[in-house]
């Protein structure tokens, strides 16, 4: 154990868990109203809204998860590229609608919107729990990440004393996210933030001079690996992979409740417009991030063996740390790995708020306790959110460690199927609920199968026509066949509400003609 | 009103350009022309997040009057 990045890393634990109880003042609003502890009093500007998102979509498991996809399988790693360019744009064209009709009503999550919109309580409860599974596996992976990095700092990797630390960060998080909802998360993602900064830029600045510069850092790619696959007669290869992992996840990653909420504590819709413009800034230190998998391999840490131990217990998962650990002085080390642990932190906080407000919104004061009172809510949110942290804790502790990366892969496939409901329900007037929900159980109930045919393991699903294999991203698949049922079904109960209409005006004419024939 | 949200709201079609020179993968799944040492591949499309935040800024700029009597 290095007792100088120890000490660093412990300073900064210290220091954001003092900010995130200190965040409780910050602009005070009355904390007993939900848009206030769930949505920071909607007064977050472009800057602190920008940190946020920041904070809540680039995490500790996107940090280590997607430069180890480059580490083992290489270009395919990249998609987060052009996720950062098609979310964002996405974001522009549909969000800023969905923030003024959300304040204007006075609603706190994305169900609230869909049970307004289509005057349907069970479509928010189904949208509701979509989105409280899809969230919970990701809090958990974000655990992973802050046990990974306690792991790398010297604890040991099994028994009780690798779960003190990881109860420790736990805790520090629960007591937080409690007393000061989602204003802790805003101010500390801005500490996350500028050590994550600090820490890209020294890697990309640093590392490459000691490896001999980009151009030997890129050929130590395998050459299979430094392109796509192309197609062949047989296949569109790693090209249509590519592509809906892009379009699938661009989509996706906004729909999650974590950044709806983000989105929502927003002071304007001008505000999210802004964010679209200056969060491509993360897109590019998250590509350069992607940059350091290939700087793992070309620094062969996965052959030596003081991190052999490491790549064992975590996987390729463990490229990046054992990197930093390689290259890094110990007080930068720390400071690298405080960067990981609190980018773990922020989101969680705020996907457990995120998971809170929908749970009391529409499954609570919904279902079990209609009519209850603005301070009731609150009070139900928070403790929602410390159950729903610590359902993340018991399923890192009690299961295999892959089972929370499968469920997380499932968790984007389930999300994506709340597209239409947000789209078609803020720019069209024809879509039926029935509609949506029949959509739903067929994407959900079609990507869950393409699921099944990898084991889980993977949610690439290789659709084969005739001889000719499209291997693509199921949640893309599973939304086309969700968006299909949901346009045919709206399609049919309008024309079938048309006609009837048109049976009762008959129906209407002809009592009214036989009428007066009577009494004529 | 109408007219000139509907006129400003073009200016939103602009954005399928970046949308559109990210999924060309065959246009850019390539090693040359290098530029520090990145492959095309790679250089091309940070190039193009950058891009994509500046045409998105330009729409911002084209499309932020409108509708704002709808908020605070």
């Amino acid at each position: 154990m290095n007792w100088i990045t120890l000490g660093v890393f412990v300073f900064f634990f210290v220091l954001i868990a003092a900010l995130g109880f200190y965040a409780s003042g910050w602009r005070r609003g009355n904390l007993d109203a939900l848009d206030e502890w769930g949505l920071g009093g909607r007064r977050f500007g472009t800057l602190v809204t920008w940190f946020l998102l920041g904070g809540d979509l680039y995490t500790a498991y996107t940090f280590l998860a997607v430069p180890a996809l480059a580490f083992g399988l290489g270009a395919i790693g990249f998609f987060i590229l052009p996720v950062g360019v098609i979310n964002y744009i996405f974001v522009f064209c549909v969000y800023p609608a969905l923030w003024s009709v959300c304040k204007r009503r006075g609603h706190i999550t994305a169900a609230d919107f869909i049970k307004d919109r289509f005057d349907s309580r069970f479509l928010s409860l189904v949208m509701a729990a979509t989105g409280i599974l899809a969230t919970m596996p990701y809090i958990a992976l974000q655990l992973i990440g802050i046990q990974m990095v306690v792991g790398a700092l010297g604890f040991p990797m099994q028994g009780f004393w690798s779960e003190v630390p990881l109860f420790t960060a736990f805790l520090i998080l629960a007591i937080f996210t409690y007393t000061s909802g989602l204003r802790g998360p805003a101010m500390i993602s801005i500490v996350k933030d500028v050590l994550m900064y600090v820490t890209v830029i020294a890697a990309v600045i640093y590392i490459p001079v000691e490896l001999g510069g980009y151009g030997s850092i890129f050929g130590a790619v395998p050459q299979e690996k430094l392109l796509l696959k192309p197609p062949s007669a047989e296949s569109m290869n790693q090209f249509s992979l590519y592509a809906t992992m892009a379009i699938g996840s661009g989509l996706a990653v906004f729909l999650y409740p974590h950044a709806t909420t983000a989105l929502l504590s927003a002071s304007s819709a001008n505000t999210i417009r802004r964010n679209m413009v200056l969060l491509p800034i993360y897109a590019v230190v998250m590509g350069l991030m992607v940059v350091m998998g290939y700087m793992a391999l070309a620094s062969n840490v996965r052959d030596m063996p003081e991190y052999a131990d490491y790549f064992a217990q975590y996987g390729v998962n463990f490229a990046v740390p054992a990197m930093l650990m390689h290259f890094f002085p110990s007080w930068l080390l720390g400071l690298a790995f405080a960067a990981i642990a609190i980018s773990a932190l922020v989101p969680s906080s705020i996907m457990s708020i995120a998971a809170a407000n929908l749970f009391t919104r529409n499954i609570y004061s919904n279902y079990l306790h209609r009519e209850c009172s603005a301070a009731r809510e609150t009070q139900v949110a928070k403790l929602t959110s410390l159950v729903v942290k610590a359902g993340a804790l018991a399923f890192v502790i009690l299961l295999p460690l892959e089972y929370a990366a499968q469920m997380a892969l499932l968790g984007g496939i389930w999300i994506i199927q709340t597209t239409p409901g947000i789209v078609f329900g803020l720019f069209t007037r024809w879509v039926e609920r029935r509609g949506l929900l029949a959509g739903w159980l067929v994407g959900v109930g079609s990507g869950t199968w393409m699921m099944t045919t990898t084991s889980f393991t993977s949610s690439a699903f290789v659709l084969q026509i005739g001889n000719y294999t499209i291997p693509g991203y199921a949640a893309v698949y599973s939304l086309v066949l969700n968006l299909m049922v949901t346009v045919a079904i709206s399609g049919l109960l309008s024309l079938n509400r048309e006609s009837l209409r048109a049976v009762r005006a008959s129906a209407a004419k002809t009592l009214e003609n036989s009428a007066r024939i009577e009494s004529e | 009103m109408n007219a000139h949200k509907s006129k400003v709201g073009r200016w939103y079609w602009l954005l399928l350009v970046p949308c559109l020179a990210m999924l060309a993968i065959p246009l850019y799944n390539r090693d040359e022309p290098r530029l520090f040492g990145f492959p095309f591949f790679y250089w091309y499309q940070f190039l193009w997040v950058v891009l994509s935040a500046a045409i998105t800024g330009w729409v911002y700029s084209k499309v932020r009057h409108v509708g704002e009597e709808d908020e605070p």
